[in-house]
């Protein structure tokens, strides 16, 4: 088949949210390429979620089942896919960018001698070809990327970049095509223990209504009183972007970003914070947001409705009596 | 145990980025540079390790002639001695580069290969796990420690949402590292000295086997997705303008 084939995530029987999001942009570009669009999960004892996924506009689910599927290794994965996609020679294959695909599709691309477009923010079709776009220096530059030479080629979306309330689904139900791949135990070199959580969360970051959040500008554990003092004259919770909570500075707890929180509050400020990628995808669903940032660069000011440039040391004190006003 | 780990140089963090006049890649020429952060992270991982397990940590860079500051400061940490493999190229492919690392480290045959779980400039986040494809290696991503075991390694590694694992490898592994699991340790006056005399053996990268598969063809700077209003003027000024925004345009205070 030449066509788009989107690795669609699910753990214990449930997608993974951004597999909508990967399944909408899959849609998208096939609808834009002229090309049929397919979905794969993977698994054992899988077939309800094809069967959900067969709900949506595909012109055939794949449901690859496999005892040794039943948890999630990256041998299993890479060996099962790349299966799948000698089989059935798709153009594309599209993955959502979630932390289990930058675990194995890397290596899945690689094993077909191609190179994974990680971390798709955008795209666009010129002559008949998808560009895609993706983020450099920490979302400082963009950049256009194309591939080149024989298909397959490998995309992940980044969490945001596509709606999924855009999945169109179908008025009849896909077909679904269950197949068993080849492999061996022997082959699935690493062995993955219980998930477990360090602690339990008191604070509840996405119940809030107004978040002040710190980042890496504060320079110094103690300056954290600084915006402590703003959020509590916002009536915000106070949260941070990870290097703050690296440090020990704030509890985990109070992380925002892709391996933090995702949130999005009625205001969200954000203190000294650059705007790395992996921050944007937490809140950039905030309905109002506020940059101070002393780089007029900053990409945190791409997302910002108000901005101030300058000095945090000497703005936040400034917010706080104008607040007294 | 050996212990090799990879590691880049980038421009430093907060450096203004200009695109460069062939519109590909940034101008370079004022930059400074500094170890790509997330690989610190692997390098106090490696030396780590070396002081749990004993045997030697070996530093692999790829770059140009500038690169030899970052390794000689990975030296002075600490790491006993480096490979550095010369290339001008700066958007390398992340697969021929993969490529070139495991030819340098073929005679090499180390246990553990660690790396950063990303770089800061390209951010594909998948040269680590590319390597270990190419390599045969078992591996892990987002790793936050590691312990030796019998038959191998036992790893925590970060899943999302504040969820952790446990994962088993057998060695040989390569780890990409999860950044801030571990307190970064500075340069001693000695180890600085000593770094002078340690061994860098360079690799010529030689040209890549075949065309890349993803080629970059432009780079620029984001368009503003929201059109952000910007205030001026003094602290004062500006603060007193956006808590007016504030409370009677976006009616959120």
């Amino acid at each position: 088949m030449s066509g788009i084939l989107v690795v669609l995530e699910q753990r214990e029987g449930k997608l993974h949210g951004m597999s909508f999001e990967a399944l909408a942009a899959a849609q998208q570009m096939a609808a834009e390429l002229s090309l049929p669009a397919y979905a794969v999960v993977l698994g054992n004892g899988i077939q309800p979620v094809a069967a959900e996924v067969a709900a949506f506009q595909f012109n055939k689910v794949h449901a690859v089942e496999h005892a040794l599927l039943a948890d999630y290794t990256a041998d299993g994965y890479k060996i099962a896919l790349k299966q799948l996609i000698e089989l059935h020679h798709p153009t594309w294959v599209i993955f959502p960018h979630t932390y289990q695909v930058r675990d194995f599709a890397p290596g899945l691309a690689a094993s077909l001698s191609r190179v994974l477009v990680s971390d798709v923010i955008a795209h666009r079709v010129e002559n008949g070809k998808l560009v895609l776009v993706r983020q450099l220096f920490q979302g400082k530059m963009n950049a256009d990327v194309r591939c080149e030479g024989e298909a397959p080629y490998f995309a992940s979306i980044q969490a945001g970049a596509f709606r999924s309330e855009n999945a169109r689904k179908a008025d009849a139900t896909a077909a679904v095509e269950v197949m068993t791949p080849a492999i061996e135990s022997n082959q699935i070199r690493t062995k993955s223990l219980e998930r477990f959580r360090e602690s339990q969360r008191a604070v509840d970051l996405g119940a809030a209504e107004r978040i002040v959040s710190v980042g890496r500008g504060i320079r110094e554990a103690e300056n954290i009183a600084i915006v402590q003092r703003l959020a509590e004259a916002m009536g915000a919770e106070l949260a941070a972007s990870r290097p703050i909570c690296d440090n020990g500075w704030l509890p985990m707890e109070r992380q925002v970003g892709s391996s933090g929180q995702t949130v999005a509050p009625k205001l969200y400020v954000a203190v000294g914070i650059s705007g790395a990628i992996q921050h944007l995808v937490g809140m950039k669903g905030s309905k109002t947001i506020v940059a101070i940032n002393k780089d007029p660069e900053a990409p945190i000011f791409e997302v910002a409705d108000y901005g101030i440039v300058g000095d945090l040391f000497q703005i936040v004190p400034a917010i706080i009596e104008a607040l007294k006003k | 145990m050996k212990i090799v780990v990879a590691i880049k140089q980038v421009p430093a963090r907060d450096s203004l980025l200009k695109v460069d006049a062939s519109g590909t890649w940034i101008d370079d020429v004022d930059l400074s540079w500094e170890i790509n952060e997330p690989d610190a992270y692997a390098l106090e991982a490696g030396l780590q390790l070396r002081e749990a397990s004993a045997g030697e940590v070996v530093v692999l860079c790829s770059g140009p002639d500038r690169a030899t500051q970052t390794i000689r400061e990975a030296l002075a940490k600490g790491a006993d001695r480096a490979i550095h493999i010369r290339s001008d190229e700066t958007a390398a492919d992340p697969l021929a580069l993969a490529h070139t690392m495991a030819k340098a480290l073929e005679s090499e045959k180390p246990d553990v290969i660690l790396t950063g779980l990303q770089s800061d400039d390209l951010g594909y986040g998948q040269t680590g796990v590319i390597l270990a494809e190419v390599m045969g290696y078992a591996h892990a991503t987002l790793v936050m420690s590691i312990e030796t075991v019998a038959g191998g390694i036992r790893i925590k590694r970060e899943l999302e949402d504040g969820w952790f694992q446990h994962v088993e490898l057998p060695l040989p592994a390569l780890l990409t590292i999860q950044s801030g699991a571990a307190k970064l340790r500075y340069a001693t006056l000695m180890g600085i000295k000593k770094a002078k005399s340690k061994e860098i053996r360079q690799v010529e990268a030689g040209t890549a086997g075949s065309a890349p598969s993803v080629r970059l063809e432009r780079i620029y700077l984001p368009q503003k997705s929201k059109r952000s209003q910007i205030f001026e003027g003094t602290p004062q000024e500006a603060a007193a303008k956006l808590v007016d925004k504030l409370r009677f345009e976006a009616r959120v205070l």
